[in-house]
């Protein structure tokens, strides 16, 4: 049997996010499929046929998934399931929008933001805000999984693209509409593929002082990321949020200013290779997991962090 | 208008979890129960929902134990009419939680079900979702803003690059981001009414529904444990570190 992948992209690329989860993939042993979908996208499709590992390409051509709908995007997957035995996506919010609605029309359970694969049945998850890990083994004869993307490193690209087949959907359920996108704009690079990040918590007080965050991630070429807390308390977008509930990020650098250490801050970040914690309280968690830690005033050390970089 | 909140208990997400020494799972013996955070979410949006006049019932739903009484009478206490407890002492799989709500569905037709994008527990994030395959409803998932529109919904999405704005027909499932509302607290004089309010206690079979698992933990293990590392005097000393030592910048 085969694994069907499903491929995210934006701004005519492929997702990194969508890069790293496929390489799950090769550890399930089966003939790879990755599926796109949108029109006008011929040089996406042309570098998604180009990842190692997948030996077809399906591209969905049909104007109504442009913009993704889970209702739609399920259709167009289970109209073709019989042939497979997988179902991937990243653990992005589109992989966990669409995914469990597919399994529940496959009638199997899904398996979340997988860590690792044991083996073909078994794999590895974090529960409780990454508290615990588990290891899982599913009985259903088809599998759908969502693949954490920090888990696992970008597939290697091939010189020749592989096979596309173009399927136009039938059927397409008509219950929902899209109307409009907000990005958030930023010249950052995305807190999902940065190398460094730098976040702010409850510490900064509010939205405008995340503008001495701003400032030194300019200097280092890094994404801004928040704690729950400063998106609670309004002084920044969700889509900044590192945690349990947010994104999971595994820079290489991480650091964290003004963040106490909740543990579902920590489920989001504790992976990173290096963590830098600033905060004025000594006794705050985040020292406890911290390679290198600043007991100080962040007002008074991010100008200084800023002017020494 | 009906509105179905389906909610979970789960321990108190300020409780630190302790991973039983025979790794079987975590510990939930005496450690303190609370809702999912994400469902009391759910239950302030219905419960603004009535106020504004756009609902007139809230029904809270939970499946599980007996204990799962006592949540059901928190979100009658922050305000939902009456609830509905599925009683089941072993691990539900959200397929299975899901397989239930639909048949709920069936009997009390609500023209919306609002319900926490996640449990902190599993960490599945995905009963929502599947609740609105098996009812063929549409899905706004990780809501943070919802308008209901005659006979649509439109729902404003927390999504990886900002938000995203979508429109249902209802009757719809809609999940609960952060965002969507703060949750009320429970007054006294309502905690004292809620004692009135009816709780149905039903089993899977008064739903046909088979809740066989699908899947198997065969472990649960703590997670590797990061060292603490050293603290710096300055900003210079950490520049110094982070270039010759780590060299990550």
């Amino acid at each position: 049997m085969t694994t069907l992948f499903y491929i995210e992209h934006t701004n005519g690329k492929v997702s990194d996010q969508s890069l790293k989860a496929i390489s799950a993939t090769k550890d399930l042993g089966e003939e790879v499929h990755g599926m796109i979908a949108g029109t006008s996208i011929e040089s996406v499709v042309e570098e998604a046929s180009k990842i190692a590992g997948v030996s077809k390409i399906i591209h969905i051509e049909n104007d109504e998934y442009n913009n993704i709908l889970a209702e739609k995007l399920t259709s167009a997957i289970v109209n073709i399931s019989d042939s497979y035995n997988y179902f991937c996506a990243a653990a992005t919010t589109t992989g966990k929008n669409v995914m469990p609605r597919v399994a529940a029309k496959l009638d199997v359970s899904q398996i979340s933001e997988i860590i690792g694969v044991e083996s073909s049945d078994t794999f590895i998850r974090t529960i409780y805000a990454g508290n615990a890990i588990a290891t899982v083994q599913s009985s259903d004869a088809k599998k759908v999984l969502t693949i954490r993307p920090t888990a696992y490193k970008a597939a290697e690209t091939n010189d020749t693209g592989c096979e596309v087949e173009k399927i136009n959907p039938e059927n397409i359920p008509n219950i929902s509409e899209y109307i409009n996108e907000e990005l958030t704009k930023s010249d950052r690079p995305e807190l999902t593929s940065a190398k460094i990040i730098i976040s702010g918590g409850r510490g900064m007080q509010n939205g405008e002082n995340f503008e001495l965050l701003d400032k030194v991630a300019a200097k280092l070429g890094a994404a801004v990321g928040a704690s729950r807390a400063a998106v609670d308390a309004g002084f920044v977008p969700n889509d900044y949020q590192v945690g349990q509930t947010g994104k999971v990020v595994a820079p290489e650098l991480y650091i964290a200013v003004g963040i106490s250490g909740a543990i579902q801050h920590l489920a989001g970040m504790k992976d990173s290779k290096v963590i830098v914690a600033i905060n004025k309280d000594e006794e705050a968690p985040i020292f406890d997991i911290a390679d290198y830690g600043l007991v100080a005033d962040l007002f008074q050390v991010l100008p200084e962090l800023e002017g020494a970089i | 208008m009906k509105i179905l909140v389906p909610i979970k208990r789960v321990i108190d997400p300020y409780v630190s979890i302790r991973v039983k020494s025979d790794n079987t799972g975590v510990e939930t013996d005496n450690v303190k129960m609370s809702m999912n955070p994400f469902c009391e979410i759910a239950i302030e949006e219905a419960i603004r929902l009535k106020e504004a006049g756009k609902a007139e019932e809230i029904i809270a739903v939970s499946v599980g134990n007996q204990s799962c009484q006592e949540t059901i009478r928190t979100a009658l206490a922050m305000g939902a009419d009456r609830g509905i407890h599925v009683l089941i002492d072993q691990t539900v799989e959200p397929l299975s939680i899901a397989k239930i709500l639909s048949k709920i569905i069936d009997q009390e037709k609500p023209g919306l079900v609002i319900s926490g994008k996640q449990a902190i527990d599993g960490d599945n994030n995905q009963t929502g979702q599947m609740l609105a395959a098996l009812t063929d409803m549409p899905q706004g998932t990780f809501a943070s803003k919802i308008e209901i529109d005659g006979d649509k919904i439109q729902v404003t999405r927390e999504i990886d690059g900002g938000l995203q704005t979508i429109k249902l027909n209802m009757p719809a499932i809609i999940t609960t981001d952060l965002r969507l509302n703060e949750p009320r607290y429970a007054s006294l004089p309502n905690i004292m009414k809620a004692k009135k309010k009816p709780i149905d206690q039903k089993t899977p079979d008064d739903y046909g529904v088979d809740i066989t698992p699908r899947l198997k933990t065969l472990k649960v293990i703590e997670p590797p444990k990061r060292q603490a590392g050293i603290k710096v005097e300055n900003i210079s000393e950490l520049v110094e570190k982070l270039k010759n030592e780590a060299g990550v910048i």
